[in-house]
């Protein structure tokens, strides 16, 4: 079956940061290909956030080039969730995949069901948990049908129990040809997690 | 592309109805300080009357300013913005959603509470069309430059005074026709000319400030 | 911004844009500039205040116009030059376009802040008072109300790539704007108080009236070009100190 190799979603070559006229990391190269899942290392400020942001399209690129050989469609989830407190779980959702892929109500409570949120559908989100409301941002996941996922500290504010969860839903996607690449300070016990560690790349280039 | 902006103005207007403070705060700031211009100079009508077009401009556009800070900010800290500008569609759309949004909550609600705070100020009846008509087209003007200024300070903190150094100076063509048009048509002159001129500012900021303000939500995702 | 990346400019604007370029560029250009605005600016001070024959009107106050003039005639140029290095900045991603246009922002700032003491200076023996809603102080009034947005927007920005390009921006739709702003600042004016004098526009100023004041302007326009680059290699020093040249340039 693995006859074939999987089509390339994401291609990153000397891709460098600057913030603040401080270089977080340069020479960055790797390239996802659909099935794998990406794990960036590093410690506090050396540019995991930033190296997303950028693979995201939301920071410029002034050194090294991002490109996606297939179609460009991501689902980022950010550090700040862009959940609105008060609006209702269902409600952001809604307004959230009207972006991309319109959902219906009964979409979205199944993928509310899938994160553990049922009953919460009609609760403001002001009045959730962070760790619920990390997974309504979550809930995303199910919900949208981008292939490569981007996704920052996905597992923080969760439990043991979420996220075992999640290590599933991530699983799932990969079967599915589907390809991530996240931040975490955490390791997951999937196979095959390729890493790239910003804090190695800073001292080959030291 | 017409959807992604109603989905914008959807979500937008259905926050503001949870929290109507947002919208009724300015409205009420600009009924009280056209209230503060007779206690602060007199309340005689014949004095007002003159002052009275100015007066209410002068409000209109500092209420349009208070109002500018929920354009961008609150979408900014709460990561929906990232979301906004990762869509698969020009950003100018999301800004004229927001532009759109900001004058339904603002500039219109004005332009239906004019006649109360002109009565207020003792402008003549005849002039009161004019009024009307000159907010009806001078307010989504300031609508728009102050979209520019609400993009450029986002990720700025405790930006609501730097917000109207950006902005004010921009409105003060508005301000000049707005008034002089309903200075005019106090003395029974034709306002034609100025509302033309009004409209002709209106076209112009169509025409840049989308794609300023655009390109100043960008260049403001760089801090975030 | 991407739909510039295909034009195809000399190569002299790509050279233009390296820093170490434009510091030494800078370094040879200056003592000219600095020379020129030397000579011209006190040849035209000495023939303005001391031979230029007096105003029939005015007298002597009239010599003023010898600041004022220049000043504001900086203060509205130096914007519309922010602007425009703010858009190359924008448009060709050229770091040194943005300091470029941040050493304006002082220097034109303080133009036309010139402009507004002299104009009120001007004021008082011809109106009676220092202030006066005439159209053209008006307008300079505006146009420092805009450098003073241009200059807090800048402050308020830590990331000084960031403030460079927003800047930017806000000084493309001010310079926009102060065709508009003038037009109707001048309607406006006309319409309330038509003033009898006007610092400026004599219907007709004999030469020997005249040409001083040409060389004022000239001369302060080398005295700004010199101030401006000296700034900008300033930045350019501050901005670029961890790189190599920069630190065998200090060793020198």
């Amino acid at each position: 079956m693995q006859l074939t190799t999987p089509p390339i979603l994401l291609q990153v070559a000397q891709l460098a940061c600057e913030r603040d006229e401080r270089c977080l990391f340069s020479g960055l190269q790797f390239s996802v290909r659909a099935g794998e899942i990406w794990h960036v290392k590093g410690p506090n400020g050396s540019g995991k956030t930033s190296l997303l942001r950028q693979l995201a399209g939301l920071l410029p690129v002034d050194k090294g080039d991002i490109s996606f050989p297939a179609e460009k469609s991501l689902l980022y989830i950010g550090h700040k969730l862009a959940l609105k407190e008060q609006l209702t779980a269902n409600e952001n959702l809604a307004w959230l995949t009207a972006l991309s892929t319109p959902s219906t109500d009964q979409q979205r409570y199944s993928a509310l069901a899938k994160v553990g949120l049922r009953g919460f559908e009609e609760s403001l989100v002001a009045q959730l948990s962070a760790g619920q409301k990390r997974r309504v941002a979550l809930a995303r996941l199910h919900l949208q049908t981008a292939p490569l996922w981007l996704l920052d500290e996905p597992l923080t504010a969760m439990d043991q129990e979420g996220i075992k969860d999640q290590q599933g839903w991530f699983s799932e996607h990969l079967k599915k040809g589907g390809a991530m690449v996240f931040t975490s300070h955490q390791d997951l016990t999937i196979d095959g997690v390729k890493v790239i560690d910003l804090s190695t790349l800073e001292e080959a280039r030291v | 592309m017409m959807s992604f902006m109603f989905a914008i103005i959807r979500r937008d207007l259905l926050l503001v109805m949870r929290y109507p403070a947002e919208m009724l705060n300015p409205l009420m700031f600009f009924v009280l300080v056209v209230a503060l211009f007779p206690l602060g100079i007199s309340p005689e009508a014949s004095l007002l009357s003159q002052v009275a077009a100015g007066i209410v401009w002068v409000a209109a556009l500092l209420a349009t300013l208070l109002a500018l800070d929920i354009l961008f900010k609150a979408d900014f800290a709460d990561g929906s913005l990232e979301q906004l500008l990762m869509a698969h569609q020009p950003t100018w759309i999301l800004v004229l959603a927001k532009v759109i949004v900001h004058w339904l909550i603002s500039g219109l609600p004005l332009v239906l509470l004019s006649p109360l705070v002109a009565s207020m100020l003792f402008l003549p009846a005849e002039a009161l069309p004019t009024l009307m008509f000159s907010l009806l087209v001078g307010t989504p003007t300031l609508s728009l430059f102050g979209a520019v200024g609400a993009a450029l300070v986002t990720g700025v903190k405790n930006a609501g005074m730097l917000i109207s150094l950006l902005v004010l100076p921009l409105y003060i063509p508005v301000l000049i026709f707005g008034t002089g048009a309903v200075a005019a048509a106090a003395q029974g002159l034709p306002v034609s000319g100025y509302l033309a001129y009004m409209a002709a500012m209106l076209i112009f900021a169509l025409m840049i400030t989308p794609w300023a303000a655009a390109m100043a939500l960008k260049v403001g995702q760089m801090q975030g | 911004m991407s739909w510039f990346d295909n034009w195809h400019l000399p190569k002299w604007f790509y050279q233009m844009a390296s820093p170490k370029w434009f510091y030494d560029f800078g370094a040879r250009l200056q003592p000219w500039f600095a020379g020129l605005a030397l000579i011209l600016i006190s040849w035209g001070l000495v023939w303005g205040l001391l031979y230029a024959p007096a105003d029939y009107q005015q007298g002597n106050s009239f010599r003023i116009i010898y600041v004022h003039v220049p000043a504001a005639i900086l203060g509205q140029s130096l914007f519309l030059f922010m602007a425009v290095a703010g858009a190359i900045g924008l448009i060709w991603k050229i770091k040194v376009a943005f300091m470029v246009a941040r050493s304006a922002t002082l220097v034109g700032a303080s133009f036309t802040a010139l402009a507004l003491i002299t104009g009120a200076v001007w004021g008082k023996p011809t109106w009676g008072t220092y202030w006066v809603w005439d159209a053209r102080l008006t307008s300079t009034l505006i146009l420092l109300f805009l450098y003073t947005g241009v200059m807090a927007l800048n402050q308020a920005i830590p990331d000084r790539s960031v403030a460079g390009r927003a800047t930017a921006i806000l000084a493309i739709i001010g310079s926009i704007n102060i065709p508009i702003i003038k037009y109707s600042v001048d309607w406006w004016n006309t319409l309330h108080q038509p003033s009898t004098f006007t610092l400026t526009s004599k219907p007709s100023m004999p030469p020997e009236m005249y040409i001083p004041l040409l060389l004022m302007v000239i001369g302060c326009y080398c005295f700004c070009a010199w101030l401006i680059m000296q700034r900008t290699r300033n930045e350019i020093l501050d901005q670029e100190r961890q790189s190599s040249w920069v630190a065998r340039y200090l060793e020198d």
